[in-house]
């Protein structure tokens, strides 16, 4: 893939006096980190594919201060908040759509006390909702019959309790799904969570990641499917870790879905 | 000199139930100390948490062996506590099974309870033998040692002689009736009926109906006070759950559990920053002069809300937090549990220096350093697992977020990868050095 993607931004649409149906918050990690750019593309490949009259903030988005809350700097985390609120309200953003988990909870449980309240669903949901509206369609295609086991971010799953969504996406691909010991609500944590992406772990005797990803590895899978930018890196490098990474691949949802159709 | 036995027994229950009361009291008293927090609203809502998690004990079985294991024990306590009322008014008015009008239901009754105190027995050993032979993980830990350690075998000896005892004094009663001993012969048939201690009826059959009534009334006696003892131990241990489990389901938060609160004080001052009509030299509204500048987060209990400390002493110890905890099962020095019991030991603390001296006096201590240290805090994926986990609504993470902000917002001590992330958000909008401005360009990157 080589030739740019039409991402419009919400400056154009505004521009040109139109309103998108659904805004789509890309995120610091969709924006900025390699892998999670990835993700980014194949999410904005089956929005046109299904047709969805969308936008971004582009440069006008900005961090939605979730690391800095986890972290317990508050005050950055509302500063971030209330600048991101001004310019969601300016644009009258009713619905948002995001990759992140961690965006996805932010923005939909912690903006609203703060001016923010927008109908805010995780990209897994969207998906699901394109298909059940007949606007997306999914074969399993190189996926079918693979097995893939799917890994809960704390993100998505305990902490909003959605663990439907991406595994009827799953299956709507014809993989062949197979959970881990840990999973829905039970599920281990893949370690990035709370700010700890960003900083050397506390002493200890194993790593997080690593003992996620041997919860996966007892799966068996040829790819660990994941839903969330920061559980992709922290289970690449787990398998990595494990010099597994020739035979098995860690992918997010969309991307699966984009394969699938070849786009 | 009929009555000495009725007004002994007035006496011991007043004791006993006065010595509860007060300790109580200073139970709330204590949780009182905590900040305020709104928990009135959806009512609906909580009395359905508090019958499905507390009652229902809904969280407690879905580890199926320890749940149902608990769960007789649960219903055992409820139940017999019914027979604890005939025992009451039996020794107040020196009656002989005052609620044996109630003809079959009675016998029914009786045969349940004995049912059920058998049942308790054997789950009580199975725990014994889970806690000191097999030796659970999660019993093991490093908060687990010392008294923690045993309180949980001492209320199960407790139970088992709690258990002895109502079974004996059932045993010796029958004999007695069967014997038609005045006072508990009845010409219109046995009252009660036993099920399980007519096993240990034959041990009386040679002796003397006087040696008979009087390990009867030892039974009796020693039951009741035990219960009293039983009583009066809660507050000294983690058996305050039996109680606090309900309020502490009713004002859990309801919220989705990834959502933090918001602060207040911090609210004030960032619309205050951002409101260009704002005047950052203007005179403090009035009345506000004296009042002492919000303190950000928690370095200790008073810091805390009420909820979080009523969720302390409600702690049942079980771990089961601490043993799904992606922190502690990789070697941390976290324990979501450790967390809990060193909130509701600081408190007590903090109790105690207030009833010595009427007031708190300065003790050099508090809840940061010297009892939860920054490195447990800074190992908290924030991942709702133990949130999860608890059988009883308590939220380990809330407290471990405030603490942080204090250690953030207050004392600047963030290790210094998230200094880095931090002053990334405030100058670029992301956690990493790039420039906000570049934020679109993976459109047009190959
Ligand atoms: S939220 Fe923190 S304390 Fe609780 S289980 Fe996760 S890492 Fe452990
Ligand atoms: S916080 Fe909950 S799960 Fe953890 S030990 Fe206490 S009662 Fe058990």
């Amino acid at each position: 893939m080589s030739e740019a993607l039409n991402v419009p931004t919400m400056a154009e649409y505004m521009a040109a006096g139109k309103r998108p149906e659904v805004l789509f918050w890309v995120g610091c990690a969709g924006s900025f980190d390699d892998r999670a750019k990835k993700i980014t593309k194949a999410f904005v490949k089956l929005l046109h594919k299904a047709k969805v009259d969308f936008a971004v903030l582009g440069t006008e988005e900005s961090c939605t201060g979730d690391p800095a809350k986890r972290a317990g700097n508050e005050f950055l985390f509302q500063m971030q908040a209330v600048t991101n609120i001004e310019v969601l309200n300016a644009y009258e953003i009713k619905k948002v759509v995001t990759a992140c988990p961690h965006c996805f909870n932010t923005l939909k449980n912690e903006y609203p006390a703060l001016g923010g309240t927008y109908d805010v669903i995780h990209h897994t949901q969207f998906l699901k909702s394109l298909m059940e509206e007949g606007r997306l369609t999914v074969e399993g295609g190189q996926y079918k019959g693979k097995r893939i086991t799917f890994h809960d971010p704390c993100y998505l799953g305990r902490a909003n309790n959605v663990y439907e969504a991406p595994r009827e996406l799953l299956r709507k691909l014809e993989v062949e799904l197979t959970e881990m010991k840990r999973c829905k609500r039970n599920g281990l944590c893949c370690g990035a969570g709370g700010a700890q992406m960003f900083k050397e772990p506390e002493p200890g005797n194993k790593d997080v990641n690593v003992e996620r990803t041997e919860d996966a590895l007892e799966t068996k899978p040829d790819i660990i499917a994941a839903g969330c930018p920061f559980c992709n890196t922290m289970m690449t490098d787990g398998v990595k870790s494990k010099e597994k990474e020739a035979s098995i691949a860690v992918m997010d949802i969309a991307e699966m879905i984009a394969n699938a159709q070849d786009l | 000199m009929d009555y000495i036995a009725n007004i002994l027994f007035v006496i011991l229950l007043v004791l006993g139930i006065g010595y509860f009361t007060r300790n109580i009291r200073k139970v709330i008293r204590n949780i009182r100390l905590g900040r305020d927090i709104d928990r009135s609203d959806r009512k609906n809502e909580r009395w359905k948490q508090m019958a499905k998690i507390a009652l229902g004990q809904t969280k407690m079985v879905r580890r199926p062996i320890a749940g149902i294991l608990h769960l007789i024990v649960y219903l055992g306590f409820i139940i017999i506590n019914i027979e604890v009322l005939e025992i009451i008014i039996d020794g107040v008015f020196g009656t002989h099974r005052v609620f044996s009008f109630l003809g079959s239901t009675y016998n029914f009754l009786i045969g349940s309870f004995e049912i059920l105190a058998f049942l308790v027995l054997i789950t009580v050993v199975i725990f014994w033998i889970r806690r000191n032979i097999i030796r659970l993980k999660r019993f093991l830990s490093p908060e687990m040692k010392g008294w923690p350690k045993m309180d949980g075998n001492v209320i199960l000896y407790f139970e088992v002689v709690l258990m002895l005892l109502f079974l004996i004094m059932n045993a010796a009663d029958f004999k007695l009736q069967l014997l038609e001993t005045p006072h508990y012969y009845d010409p219109a048939g046995v009252m009660g009926s036993f099920p399980i201690s007519q096993f240990i009826k034959p041990q009386f059959d040679n002796m003397a109906v006087s040696t008979i009534i009087l390990i009867e009334r030892t039974a009796w006696w020693l039951h009741i006070i035990g219960i009293l003892l039983f009583l009066n131990y809660l507050y000294f241990s983690k058996h305050l759950h039996i109680m606090l489990a309900f309020p502490n389901t009713f004002f859990a938060d309801l919220n989705p559990q990834g959502s933090l609160d918001n602060l207040e004080a911090v609210t004030n001052e960032v619309m205050l920053m951002m409101d260009p009509e704002a005047d950052p030299f203007a005179a403090p509204a009035e009345g506000s002069e004296d009042e002492e500048p919000a303190k950000f987060g928690a370095s200790d209990v008073t810091d805390l809300n009420w909820a979080q400390l009523l969720n302390s002493y409600t702690c049942t110890e079980c771990g089961r937090c601490t043993s799904e905890c992606p922190a502690n099962q990789t070697g941390k020095k976290l324990s979501p549990r450790k967390i809990m019991m060193d909130t509701r030991d600081r408190l007590q603390e903090v109790g105690d220096n207030i009833d010595k001296n009427g007031s708190f006096v300065d003790d050099g201590k508090q809840l940061l350093n010297d009892y939860i240290t920054p490195e447990e805090l800074w190992a908290c994926t924030s991942c709702n697992a133990c949130v999860e986990a608890c059988p009883v609504s308590i939220s380990p993470l809330s407290i471990i977020i405030d603490m942080r902000r204090y250690l953030v917002m207050e004392q600047s001590a963030a290790p210094t990868d998230l200094n880095n992330m931090m002053s990334n958000i405030e100058n670029n909008g992301a956690p990493w050095p790039f420039n906000q401005m570049d934020r679109l360009n993976w459109k047009d990157e190959a």
